[in-house]
């Protein structure tokens, strides 16, 4: 089976019938990451031997004649913001270039857990702070759809490596649209699940309050099959939420007939591309044709959301970003005279041009003098566009939008424009603030055959009800 | 321009970053037009509207109940011996840039 389409069910089951083994699966896939990744620059560290000691306990476990775990020998790679013990994590900045974490992200525990086998890091923005990959610090991702293109950001490594077979699935992290878009411009599932799902504990934290970790999967059973694995209260993350979690597999095989879909109107307007239009109405029509309802639904506020983001964003990560001081960890500036000295040389050579952005637009909204006029006035902002949600959610089961107003744009096209950057997440970045679940699916390519991604937004800790819409749309 | 040369001075300095010669006018330029940006906010009366800092303001609150014990989601269990045990010393200064095996060491802070 070609790796560019295997499937988490595939690769587990062959595994254990012993057609082949976890061991091959996993030295297949370094072997494809040997040929490929030098034009698609998706993975920062390789982590050979952890996965290939998993690979032989999966391995021995189906020579036992023992069932495998749900995830067993399904080789998987985790974006760089997910610490993992001795291995490597940069979070793409070159402030953590020699940071070996001495423990492991909660969800990549839980992948392992699940017999998974954790094939390297992968490229992302600095800090998950891009719409396009180019924040990177090491390198730019390339679409691995067309070469010219980015993959989208935060998690452009994340949605490359599943596009290009060089991982069954990966972990990506949204904070606003950060695993959603990189899915709609490579052409992958990608699921940002409900604020509060996935623990976090792990996470190299960027906006706390915005922070999400998700699986970007090649079919939208394999994103149920992750989000099954990595669910649930972790008492590491005490914003990780106590209810139970689903068999969203299972829910998978119910019918989306009667369930009542809202299109926003706020959302077909100006600034959409016409061939992204016609793909997510053609996926409104597909729905429909299933017995779905169509209702024309109103979010007023969605204007106000990249200003209301940004700065709630950029405010939270000036504070997060404070710990990197250049004592405890990672990149000490050699200048350094004094310790004030330190602070500033470590931060001002660690950073990149977009983190120092973020920091700079945060401290300002934070500022004595300008604390009303941005952060509180963003946070009540944020409030109104939450309400559009639950207003939008009395009438409706899900949403259906465009997950990005274009298809892949060119490297370069917007890098010197940090506005027109941020316009990239016009469709994804409400649903960080409001904290409901979403998820991009491939809708109908472009002409010129570059993916179009669809999101599907549910209601909280409705994961269930987008999952069997996405699926009913693939 | 909402931002001058003195705030770029004045935030960084807040932010523990220096910025340099070559930074500061890219800086001031993309703060201004992010800011200007923002400003759409004015046109939203929001007096009577309660801030949000948290999805979990909004979910998991029991209204209820007073002070900390409101926010269910957040509570946990106690253990007596704490909820792990920390990681051992010599593992966390591993990552130290500079360290005497006992204390991060950085640069001495009080001049003779």
């Amino acid at each position: 089976m070609h790796l560019t389409s295997l499937t988490i069910d595939a690769a587990r089951s062959a595994v254990q019938e012993r057609t082949t083994s976890a061991s091959a699966w996993a030295e297949s896939h370094y072997a494809r990451i040997a040929s490929e990744d030098a034009k698609i620059g998706a993975y920062l560290a390789l982590s050979n031997e952890r996965a290939l000691e998993q690979a032989a306990r999966i391995d021995a476990l189906a020579e036992k004649g023992e069932t495998l775990p749900p995830l067993g020998g399904v080789p998987v790679a985790i974006k760089d913001v997910m610490v993992t013990r001795g291995l490597r994590t940069t979070a793409g900045s070159k402030i953590l270039e020699n940071y070996i974490p001495p423990y492991d992200c909660t969800a990549v525990a839980r992948l392992e857990a699940a017999g998974a086998v954790i094939l390297g890091k992968l490229n992302c923005d600095e800090f998950a702070m891009g719409s396009s990959n180019e924040n990177s610090a090491y390198r730019p991702v390339h679409n691995p759809r067309d070469l010219e293109r980015v993959p989208g950001g935060s998690s452009g490594g994340s949605a490359a490596a599943v596009a290009a077979g060089m991982a069954v699935a990966t972990l990506g992290s949204d904070t606003g649209g950060s695993i959603r878009q990189p899915a709609s411009f490579c052409g992958v599932v990608g699921l940002k699940p409900t604020y509060g799902r996935v623990s976090r504990y792990g996470l190299i934290a960027f906006a706390s309050s915005l922070d999400h970790i998700g699986p970007l999967t090649r079919t939208v059973k394999d994103a149920a099959l992750m989000l099954r694995t990595i669910a649930g209260r972790d008492p590491m993350d005490s914003t990780s939420a106590d209810i139970p979690v689903p068999d969203y597999v299972a829910e998978l095989k119910k019918d989306v007939r009667g369930l009542r879909i809202g299109v926003p109107k706020e959302c077909f307007g100006e600034g959409l591309d016409s061939e992204v239009r016609a793909s997510v109405e053609a996926a409104i029509q597909k729905l429909a044709g299933l017995g779905c309802e169509v209702i024309p639904v109103s979010l007023p506020h969605s204007q106000y959301a990249i200003p209301a983001y940004y700065i709630v964003a950029t405010a939270e990560a000036s504070a997060n970003l404070a710990r990197f001081d250049g004592v405890r960890y990672g990149f000490r500036s050699p200048e350094a005279r004094t310790l004030s000295d330190l602070y500033r040389k470590t931060r001002d050579g660690g950073f990149g041009a977009e983190v120092k952005r973020r920091i700079m637009l945060g401290t300002y909204a934070l500022s004595a003098g300008y604390y009303d006029a941005y952060y509180l006035k963003a946070q009540r902002v944020r409030t109104l566009l939450t309400r559009d949600y639950e207003e939008a959610f009395q009438k409706v089961d899900a949403l259906v939008t465009p997950a990005s107003p274009t298809a892949a744009f060119k490297l370069g096209e917007k890098s010197d424009d940090p506005l027109a950057m941020y316009l990239a997440d016009i469709y994804t970045v409400t649903a960080n603030l409001a904290g409901i679940p979403g998820i991009s699916v491939p809708g109908a390519p472009t002409k010129s055959g570059l993916p179009i991604g669809v999101q599907i937004l549910g209601k909280h800790f409705d994961e269930a009800t987008i999952l069997r819409l996405a699926q009913a749309c693939e | 321009m909402k931002v001058t040369d003195k705030d770029v001075a004045y935030v960084a300095d807040l932010a523990n970053l220096e910025l340099t010669e070559e930074e500061r006018p890219r800086m001031l330029r993309d703060l201004n037009a992010i800011l200007g940006y923002v400003d759409l906010l004015d046109e939203l009366d929001t007096k009577d509207v309660a801030p949000m800092a948290q999805v979990s303001d909004r979910f998991g609150v029991d209204p209820n109940k007073a002070g900390s014990a409101r926010f269910a989601y957040a509570r946990r269990d106690d253990i007596p011996e704490g909820l792990r045990k920390s990681l051992a010393p010599e593992t966390v200064l591993k990552g130290a840039p500079e360290t005497d095996g006992t204390f991060f060491e950085v640069p001495k802070v009080i001049e003779k």
